[in-house]
């Protein structure tokens, strides 16, 4: 099978235009006799909902939590990315897309980010549309601030709650289609599998988390929205209960998994206290713009931070890359301070953390300016480690954030399989080997409001959809596989948690896969994941029964995913020979320490196809071309 | 202070809904001061799980005191002894060696135990869907900045907007009244001016919503700001009567 990307021909900045009009109409009065399947109510989820049901659309909406409002794109802080140019300050959408290009190593598909950076406009009109309380100025318009890898102030933000405020629009508007009665909530419902009937999407079966039932739901075309991959890692900043499953049944059925190897580890989080850890906790990298980052210039220096002079500390982000300073992109800042700590010059009782200092902001604006822009994040640090990071700096360690890899989609957000369509986090198309900040929440709102509304238009006219119900065999089989899937995890009836296995699958990737990655260890990763496996199949312990609300359960199963999805991202990882984003191979760096690309035989986008568990997945490769952004080694000096 | 401590936990079991619940006692060791309180959780379900015993369920997810999804009672209070603190950022530093935590699930007629300590607490989502939106399709807003709005009252909008939907309020009010949830957002919409459009009939139906969801009326006790992690004040409550009775005398009730 070959990829066909689909990016429409014609100048850059008109493509989107020329594919909006090339695509198929669906008249307003046969839109309701369509139904269209939405898992998961993030931003994409919720505003593709929302959107569909406005076009008048049927719309069924899937997702586990007791409520639309609990997604985990309601966590994210700092804010989201548009190309007002509210600020005069030289920005525009070419330069949004150059920035998100660069930003994601060349390793995006151009056509789609351009597009992102297009209607990223739309987006904070109607999202203040709806009620978003965005930070404002005295005069009253929208305030901005700047974050990591770009030059000038784009960012819009509700204080550190912007994905909440974010989500809580997507979500009110998704209500208001609910009122209308034109979308249908289906709370706690996990999706565990999707129906492909003659080649197409269509339908999804859940479990019902209440009561254990299987249920199935037929459509005309099923969204996927549901977000990211990175608690694979166990630890990391994402919600406990964010997972692939959805993903990875969906490549069971023949959706390709695009560069899963781009995984972003976060510079600013919490670093870890002990062994009992659930999570991580991001600081937002606003924070960059007003926090130092340094670290004592001597090994082993184990004074207080307030004790060590101005000249013996190492502001290492100022040093090495002194035109964008703290505000360099997270995958360079993070590889820095990693290596600071790999010195041995990291701080704490764990010597994994570096310092993040405000004294000098401080100093300069004041306590009630600092507290005014960062409160909220202060106070939640403050909460977590019982420092005071108005008297003293910091501490932050790098953490895994987010997966620029996700399911290959193509210029309409369709996987490879017709009818599924992949939005925000869960596909891959848009941020490369590196996601700039403010950038999800931004890509998210795109995927669903202004992408999606159109593309599946075109899905639904162009293609002759026969009418399928529940009743197609196809569904009773996926419910008996998904049935049969939940009896055998209950019937192990071993002696270990599924929580230790996560934390062991966890801590191999992190060691093995994580901010450095080589070959030798990603083999042994490799080897080491399939025995996890297997020990996990033999051993583990599912208390409970299949027909209740069980919480065991639903971990396990998604645990039995990541322990097959882990192979995938390893087997990436070390068929990807060349440094990019936040792919590090530590084969593959300059004299200085900076990641090495290699354009000439590495400028594609690696899909996966399943072969079957344990066997080797198939690679296809969609070569990426350049038209507007020429390839470059990212200097942020 | 010690670096762990030993606490003895009585924990509220139920096994599905409209069965009977009881509390079950468990003694947890070396629990580190460090821990968040659903960590301390997750040792014990751990230790339940090693035991061959059923762990015991609560909702929990972003675990950054964002997300909403915990919520449980702690020694009778909602969300425990902290201020503006999720349970999810609680800390086992608040408590001391040798100390018996009652734990329990939200309580109150709207939001029915599912089981141990989940609550059901859709009734929020429908108290949204009557009213709780700007009707604004996708592709219809002006220019962002077309409309400038003061920098206090979008910083006021923006207090009201903060809430999580935890039902905190709901559990820590004797009368299980939801009056702070449906004033933070009747008044995060009323400061802005892009609420002015459906301000009256907004107010009508998601009271009209709350009292059929079964929730009580306020004791003007002010116990769900105290409990509020978000810090959401109770002269949200005073305002949202002054919207109803507004929308009372001059507009229609109904759509």
């Amino acid at each position: 099978m070959t990829l066909e990307s689909k990016i429409p021909s014609g100048p850059m900045d008109k493509k989107w235009s020329k594919h909006k009009f090339d695509l198929k109409l669906v008249a307003p009065a046969n839109k309701r006799k369509h139904t269209i399947l939405v898992v998961g109510t993030g931003l994409a989820g919720a505003s593709a909902a929302a959107t569909l049901g406005e076009l008048g659309y049927n719309v069924k909406a899937f997702f586990f939590h007791d409520s639309p409002r609990r997604a985990h794109s309601i966590a994210a802080q700092g804010g989201i990315n548009a190309a007002k140019n509210y600020q005069n300050d030289g920005d525009s959408v070419h330069r949004l897309f150059y920035d998100t290009v660069k930003g994601g190593d060349f390793r995006a598909r151009e056509a789609n980010v351009h597009r992102l950076a297009e209607v990223s406009v739309n987006i904070i009109d109607q999202c203040v549309a709806q009620g978003v309380p965005f930070a404002r100025e005295y005069g009253g318009e929208l305030a901005n601030r700047s974050f990591g890898g770009a030059q000038v102030s784009r960012t819009f933000y509700a204080r550190g709650q912007t994905g909440q405020q974010l989500l809580l629009g997507a979500y009110s508007s998704m209500m208001r289609q609910v009122d209308n009665g034109k979308v249908q909530l289906f709370p706690r419902r996990e999706m565990l599998d999707v129906v492909v009937i003659d080649g197409v999407a269509r339908g999804v079966v859940c479990r019902n988390l209440v009561t254990g039932e299987f249920e199935s739901y037929a459509g005309d075309a099923v969204l996927l929205c549901t977000g990211g991959y990175g608690n694979v890692f166990y630890l990391s900043t994402n919600a406990k209960n964010c997972n692939v499953t959805a993903a990875w049944r969906a490549v069971k059925r023949g959706a390709f998994f695009a560069n899963p190897c781009f995984t972003q580890i976060h510079p600013t989080c919490i670093p870890q206290s002990g062994e009992y850890q659930s999570k991580l906790t991001l600081m937002s990298e606003s924070l960059r713009n007003d926090g130092r980052v340094w670290v004592p210039l001597r090994k082993g220096d184990t004074r207080s931070a307030r004790e060590i002079p101005e000249s013996e500390r190492d502001y290492f982000l100022e040093r090495r890359y002194p035109s964008f300073g703290n505000l360099v992109p997270r995958d360079v800042a993070s590889r820095a301070s990693k290596a600071v700590c790999d010195e041995g010059r990291g701080v704490g009782p764990t010597g994994l953390a570096v310092y993040l200092d405000f004294a000098d902001a401080i100093g300069r604006d004041g306590e009630t300016t600092i507290r005014q822009k960062y409160g909220n994040l202060f106070q939640m640090y403050a909460k977590i480690t019982d420092d005071n990071p108005y008297e003293v700096p910091m501490r932050i360690y790098p953490a895994v954030h987010y997966t620029m890899g996700g399911l290959w989609v193509d210029y309409n957000l369709e996987s490879t399989v017709p009818g599924l369509f992949v939005l925000g986090e869960a596909n891959f198309s848009d941020h490369g080997a590196n996601r700039l900040g403010a950038s999800a929440l931004m890509q998210g709102l795109a995927d669903g409001y202004f992408i999606v509304p159109y593309t599946v238009g075109s899905h639904i006219a162009g293609r002759k959809l026969d009418k399928v119900t529940t009743d197609h065999p196809a569904f009773a089989d996926a419910e008996r596989s998904c049935r049969e899937m939940t009896t055998r995890l209950l019937g192990v009836q071993g002696t270990r948690s599924v929580d230790s296995f996560h934390r062991e699958l966890g801590m191999t990737l992190w060691n093995n896969c994580g901010m450095a990655r080589n070959d030798e260890g990603l083999r042994s990763a490799r080897g080491k994941i399939r025995e996890l496996r297997d020990a996990f199949w033999k051993d583990v312990r599912v208390t409970g029964k299949g027909q209740e609300l069980n919480q065991t359960l639903e971990h396990a199963g998604r645990l039995a995913d990541f322990l097959e999805f882990a192979e995938l991202l390893v087997v990436d990882a070390a068929e990807r020979k060349e440094s990019c984003g936040g792919h590090f191979r530590e084969e593959y760096q300059t004299e200085e320490g900076e990641a090495m690309r290699d354009d000439k035989n590495f400028q594609y986008v690696a899909a996966w196809e399943f072969k079957g568990v344990g066997e080797d997945p198939a690679l296809h490769k969609e070569p990426l071309e350049f038209e507007e952004v020429h390839p470059s080694q990212r200097s942020y000096k | 202070m010690s670096e762990s401590i030993n606490v003895t936990l009585k924990v509220w079991r139920q096994s599905g809904p409209g069965e009977p619940g009881r509390f079950e006692t468990y003694p947890l060791e070396n629990v580190s001061t460090h821990a968040s309180f659903l960590e301390m959780l997750d040792i014990l379900n751990q230790k339940l799980t090693n035991t061959g015993k059923e762990p015991v369920a609560f909702d929990s997810d972003c675990r950054e005191g964002i997300c909403g999804s915990c919520g449980l009672m702690v020694d009778g209070q909602a969300h425990g002894p902290d201020t503006e603190t999720a349970t999810c950022q609680l800390h086992m530093r608040r408590f001391s060696d040798g100390d018996t935590i009652t734990i329990e699930p939200w309580r109150a007629r709207p939001f029915p135990v599912l089981k141990d300590l989940v609550v059901d607490r859709s009734a929020f989502d429908r108290i949204v869907e009557a009213g709780g939106y700007n009707s604004i399709n996708a592709g219809n807003a002006p220019d962002a900045n077309a409309i400038l709005i003061p920098k206090d009252r979008a910083e006021a909008a923006m207090d009201a907007a903060a809430c999580i939907g935890c039902g905190a309020c709901v559990a820590a009010c004797k009368n299980a009244s939801a009056m702070l949830f449906v004033s933070a957002k009747v008044m995060h919409f009323a400061r802005l001016p892009q609420g002015d459009p459906e301000r009256t009939t907004r107010v009508s139906r998601m009271v009209a919503q709350m009292d059929e969801e079964g929730f009580g009326s306020c004791t003007n006790t002010t116990e769900c700001e105290a409990a509020c992690p978000k810090g959401i004040s109770f002269s949200n409550i005073v305002e949202l009567r002054r919207e109803f009775v507004r929308a009372q005398v001059t507009g229609r009730t109904s759509r």
